[in-house]
């Protein structure tokens, strides 16, 4: 009986490949078949290539290039190496821990002069700056006296300045001669190098980005989850509706997509501020008093609010399109076989739908993670997230290393947690539609 | 057994109303006894009210006027799953995320049933259909006639006394689907259960049923065990949709003892049966199954000439068209054995037929 | 068809010519102070020397400038900056150095390099206005009348929310001067620990209540809305919504930060001589002083005080509103700079962990 003979596809693959692997195949011209095949082969395959090319080379220039790129400025420190050829040279002849004596002060006010002279002052100091503070004006000032020093240098920059003397900042300056540092990744996970070189916690008061990438793992969990809640009833209402109907609703759900974000934004400010529409309702209702607004702006309560309004159709999209093929004869299968309503949901309804869960969930964390001008401008003090900082590296303390560090420091850590995702859900499980 | 069922019925519909819209009735005054055991069709074009039939009964539709009940129990108001009644649907439903075990280990689960128990029973579900070693396979691993073994056993592990089929063969191919029919009223005859079995294709209803309710719509047009409902159509519809008929219009001239004297198109008459037909004056259609004419050989009242248009050689029998009383597309039947006439495209012959086998029935 | 070909192509390239020597391209902060530096130096430097002016706006212009010149391609000429940025800027080699004794003197003939106010000329950089950040309120929503810095940090007496700049630099300045600390040793308390301490001790009185800002069209906003009593805020940019939009904003001069904005010429700016010209048109006395009738912010040159008059609407009195006023003078403090690109890392880190904490 022909069904009862299972449609193993791998049974046909495996003969027909055992035929081949033979070599003893060829076809009527005696070249082996393989060869003929692949030379039938080549054209399509150019073809298919040639298609993909203009994409190709587009995703390399505009994403690829531009990730090395980035990638390549965390680590690459090349102001103080360039810039500072004695004092480079010292550090190399002179193991850590060296005293710095006459010759090394010597190499030091050589350096200052040409700093001077190439006008780069602002760079070296900058960089040894981002590791210890105060020091800029230390080279700029330097710099800007150098040419009129007498020997002994030593005792000539003492006295323009004490610091000069900071074993911190010698050590500071050696790990600078490097044309290449982790620094910037030390400083991105709030560490910092000790006078001996040793990699210490910073300052407490000065502790930021470990906590901003737990704010930003825990808020776009919340955002995920709250997608979620919202959109699976109203993925499930799109899915069961007569088209007629879920296609005006759909158009209802992707209204948000069709508004500039900042237009969105600005509404759930204009909606949400303490002397916003629903503040006033509520004052007007009788439910707070006027003294006592809700603050629901500025804080994380108007970033998880904004940012889950504005991710939302991304998680209604692939739920819906996954429980549009869900058959409405399982749920009933399930209800006549004895289940309650309760249980057909979660035994035979949901569990179809995870894969709709799992790339809406996926999309939407994604997107969370690297979200930025809606934090920026309803998030206040705390509803900031790490993406904020990277900005503020890149637009307002220009320390573009450090803008770099943050940003390698989120791709890999999504890379990580997609790596996770993989293993718990299984990539091969998504499906967006 | 038409006529023990009405006292002790298993399942009952009582003038059962089905609107879906408040416009149109889609089901109207349905009246349908099964009784314990039966094997009952419901055949009938789509549209014509037999699934949303079975979907009440199911509980996936509730009645809009009426009372459904089953071993005497009005149902009307318990849900589905508390019915008791297993199904098979048209696209079989197995669940694509569980396995085989899995899927007919669901109803006995959500039953309460212990591990030991429930096991025992998928086994011996599972071995009925000829299945054990798919145990672990999913669904879409499956072909579709396997697929369709494993929806039987799900309806039956739970062992219910009614099982509802939603057109169960309809995606298989003929040849399988032929077998199936076997193997389900075999099961129907072991297990002593009682079915409803849903389907558009009349030749499914004919093999497989103890009684066949033809619905057309939104009504049992007629409800008879198979031969009756072949042999003696109650009216045009079930006529022309069970088997091949030959149609006559005229109208009533008289009636003489038991029969019917019909004044044809052609101006002249015909004897005939008067299981539905009006009082004088009124129309009718006069329906002859094909193989109940003769060719030549015997003469009947009923004897008229007609012409060879068409011969069709189908191995055992010879498809002959013929113009009998001005239709062109009279239909007879001769079986293709010794001592019967050859015949040849043009010729006249004589045909004949019974006025007991020529039924006078409504027009359409 | 061939002919059409050449005439346009003859066209663009002339164009492209005129382009290429009638142009400067001027980078500022948009908005209202845009507005002011179009019509009191692009238009007439356009109708003096024909050179076009391509005005373009960022949030700060300090960000394209590093970006540009390091990616080699520079399209601005002149940009507005801080203090803080165009000494930084300088001091990596990103900005033209620029010849002050190119710049026109005053008319009474003295030298530009006296008639700028103290350190309004660096190496590469030439101040056109002084601005600051001030206290405003709005007089419908406060209870009272604020009269101090330390009335904004004083949320018993004067209840309601405060908006306040998302920066540490102006905001640990005036909470040390809100804490009792002169305005000439607010720099040397700062750049101890103890008095990073104290300023953070005394932020941390008001955290609850601020609401952040970021751009500077914020604050008027937030005022007039209601959403916060009391803001700092660019003194110009309350100047502009009180007189011109009639909001009920006023201004407390007191412990106001005076800071310079600057003009500099990005490194291998494409129109670099007529970017001198623009730069040395637009600081002279007049220009200045015309400035001032448009937004008030203070002019760069003493020279120009004396000429400034009136507000563009011909009834507002300009001088007043100027944050050189003497009046408004009494407790102000001129921002540090050298302090600042010292520590503006390490304090906005602390100020950012403050924040998030």
């Amino acid at each position: 009986m022909s069904e009862n003979v299972p449609a193993d596809p791998h049974v046909a693959i495996v003969t027909t490949a055992g035929g081949v692997e033979d070599g003893a195949l060829t076809i009527s011209d005696g070249t082996p078949l393989k060869r003929a095949l692949a030379r039938a082969q080549s054209h399509a395959r150019r073809k298919a290539f040639l298609l993909v090319l203009p994409l190709l080379a587009f995703i390399i220039l505009t994403f690829v290039v531009p990730i090395f790129q980035m990638l390549y400025r965390s680590v690459d420190s090349p102001n103080f190496h360039d810039n500072m050829p004695n004092m480079v040279a010292w550090f190399a002849q002179n193991p850590s821990g060296t005293e710095p004596d006459e010759t090394a002060f010597t190499a030091l006010v050589e350096d200052l002069k040409l700093l001077k002279k190439n006008r780069k002052a602002g760079l070296v100091g900058t960089r040894i700056n981002y590791e210890l503070p105060g020091s800029r004006s230390l080279f700029t000032k330097g710099a800007r006296k150098a040419a009129k020093l007498e020997p002994p240098y030593k005792e000539a920059l003492l006295k323009i300045d004490p610091k000069w003397s900071d074993p911190k900042l010698w050590q500071v300056m050696r790990s600078a001669a490097s044309p290449y540092t982790f620094n910037f990744y030390l400083a991105a996970v709030d560490r910092t190098r000790d006078a001996d070189g040793k990699i210490v916690r910073v300052n407490e008061n000065r502790r930021i980005y470990l906590k901003l990438f737990g704010r930003t793992l825990v808020l776009s969990l919340l955002i995920t989850f709250m997608t979620f809640i919202l959109a699976y009833p109203i993925a499930h209402l799109l899915a069961t509706l007569p088209l007629r109907k879920s296609n005006l609703l759909m158009i209802l759900v992707l209204l948000p997509f069709w508004t500039s974000l900042l237009v969105r934004t600005t509404s759930w400010m204009v909606l949400l501020q303490s002397q916003g529409v629903l503040n006033d309702a509520m004052v007007a209702l009788g439910i707070v008093s006027d003294d006592h607004r809700i603050q629901m702006m500025y804080n994380k309560i108007g970033t998880v609010v904004a940012m889950t309004h504005i991710l939302l159709p991304f998680m209604v999209l692939p739920l819906y399109s996954v429980m549009r093929t869900i058959n409405p004869s399982y749920v009933r299968a399930a209800r006549n076989l004895g289940a309650t309503s309760w249980t057909a949901f979660r035994r035979i309804y949901f569990p179809q739908t995870v894969p709709g869960i799992a790339a809406g969930a996926l999309l939407v964390f994604i997107l969370a993670v690297g979200y930025y001008i809606t934090p920026a401008l309803v998030g206040g003090a705390d509803g900031q997230l790490i993406s904020n900082l990277i900005a503020f590296h890149m637009t307002g303390s220009l320390n573009w290393s450090m803008a770099a560090a943050l940003a390698a420091l989120l791709l890999g850590g999504i890379l990580v947690l997609y790596w996770l995702y993989d293993k718990l859900v299984g990539i091969d499980n998504l499906k967006l539609g | 057994m038409a006529s023990d069922v009405s006292d002790n019925a298993f399942v009952e519909f009582d003038r059962v109303q089905k609107s879906y819209d408040g416009e149109v009735l889609v089901v109207k005054d349905l009246n349908l006894q099964i009784g314990k055991g039966e094997f009952v069709t419901m055949l009938g074009p789509s549209g014509s009210g037999k699934t949303t039939c079975l979907m009440m009964l199911a509980g996936f539709e509730t009645a809009t006027n009426g009372d459904i009940r089953l071993a005497g129990r009005p149902i009307n108001n318990i849900p589905p799953h508390k019915r008791g009644i297993g199904m098979v649907f048209q696209n079989y439903a197995l669940f694509p995320h569980m396995t085989v075990g899995e899927n007919l280990s669901f109803p006995l689960e959500v039953r309460g049933l212990d591990k030991t128990a429930r096991e025992e029973k998928v086994k011996r579900a599972l071995e009925m259909v000829q299945m054990g070693e798919f145990i672990n396979r999913r669904p879409a691993q499956l072909s579709g006639g396997q697929q369709q073994r494993i929806a039987l056993a799900r309806a039956l592990v739970f062992e219910p006394e009614l099982v509802l089929m939603d057109e169960p063969l309809g995606a298989l191919d003929k040849q399988l689907r032929e077998h199936m029919q076997f193997e389900i009223k075999h099961l129907h005859e072991r297990l002593g259960i009682t079915v409803v079995y849903v389907t558009h294709d009349q030749s499914e209803a004919l093999t497989m049923s103890d009684r066949v309710a033809v619905f057309d719509d939104g009504r049992i047009q007629q409800l008879a065990p198979p031969a009756d409902l072949y042999e003696r159509p109650e009216n045009s519809f079930v006529a022309q949709f069970i088997g091949e008929n030959n149609k006559l219009d005229g109208v009533v001239e008289g009636f003489e003892g038991d029969e019917v004297i019909v004044r044809l198109a052609d101006g002249e008459t015909c004897r005939a049966n008067p299981v539905k037909c009006g009082d004088v004056g009124s129309e009718t259609l006069i329906s002859i199954r094909p193989e109940r004419v003769w060719i030549e050989g015997k003469t009947t009242p009923n004897t008229t000439e007609a012409q060879v248009l068409e011969l069709i050689y189908l191995g055992d029998h010879v498809r002959c068209r013929l113009q009998v009383h001005g239709n062109d597309e009279f239909i007879v039947k001769v079986p293709n054995s010794a001592g019967h006439k050859h015949l040849v495209v043009g010729e006249t012959a004589k045909v004949s037929w019974d006025a007991q086998d020529a039924r006078a029935l409504d027009p359409l | 068809m061939k002919k059409i070909l050449i005439l346009t192509t003859a066209l663009a390239g002339f164009a492209y010519a005129a382009n290429a020597e009638e142009v400067v391209t001027v980078m500022s902060w948009g908005g209202a102070y845009t507005k002011s530096q179009v019509e009191a130096y692009h238009k007439p430097f356009t109708a003096a020397t024909g050179i076009k002016v391509i005005s373009v706006d960022a949030d700060n212009p300090a960000t394209p400038i590093k970006a540009q010149v390091e990616a080699g391609n520079v399209t601005i000429d002149v940009a507005d900056v801080e203090f803080s940025d165009a000494v930084r800027l300088c001091d990596e080699g990103l900005l033209e150095p620029i010849d002050a004794s190119m710049l026109p003197p005053a008319p009474d003939g003295t030298p530009a390099i006296k008639d700028f106010i103290d350190g309004a000329i660096q190496d590469c950089a030439v101040a056109n206005i002084v601005w600051s950040t001030v206290v405003a309120y709005n007089s419908d929503n406060v209870k009272g009348t604020p009269t101090s810095i330390a009335d904004f940090f004083d949320t018993k007496k004067f209840p309601g929310k405060r908006g306040l700049r998302k920066s540490a630099k102006a905001t640990l300045e005036m909470a040390l001067e809100a804490d009792g600390v002169p305005a000439s040793e607010v720099y040397s308390v700062l750049n101890t620990p103890e008095g990073v301490d104290r300023a953070f001790a005394k932020l941390d009185t008001i955290k609850d209540d601020i609401v952040w800002w970021e751009a500077g069209a914020q604050p008027p906003q937030l005022l007039a809305d209601g959403e916060v009593v009391m803001s700092t805020a660019y003194n110009g940019r309350i100047f502009n919504a009180a007189i011109s939009e009639g909001q009920p904003l006023v201004v407390l001069w007191d412990g106001q930060i005076l800071d310079f904005d600057l003009f500099v010429i990005p490194k291998g700016a494409p129109n670099k001589d007529n970017a001198m010209k623009f730069i040395s048109f637009a600081t002279d006395t007049q220009r200045l002083a015309d400035q001032a009738s448009w937004i008030s912010y203070g002019p760069a040159r003493k020279s120009s005080s004396a000429l400034v008059g009136k507000y563009i609407d011909g009834k507002t009195d300009m001088a007043p509103h100027m944050p050189t006023a003497p009046a408004n003078m009494s407790n102000a403090l001129v921002n540090n700079f050298e302090f600042w690109v010292d520590h503006d890392a390490e304090l906005n880190e602390r100020f950012n962990a403050w924040l998030a904490s």
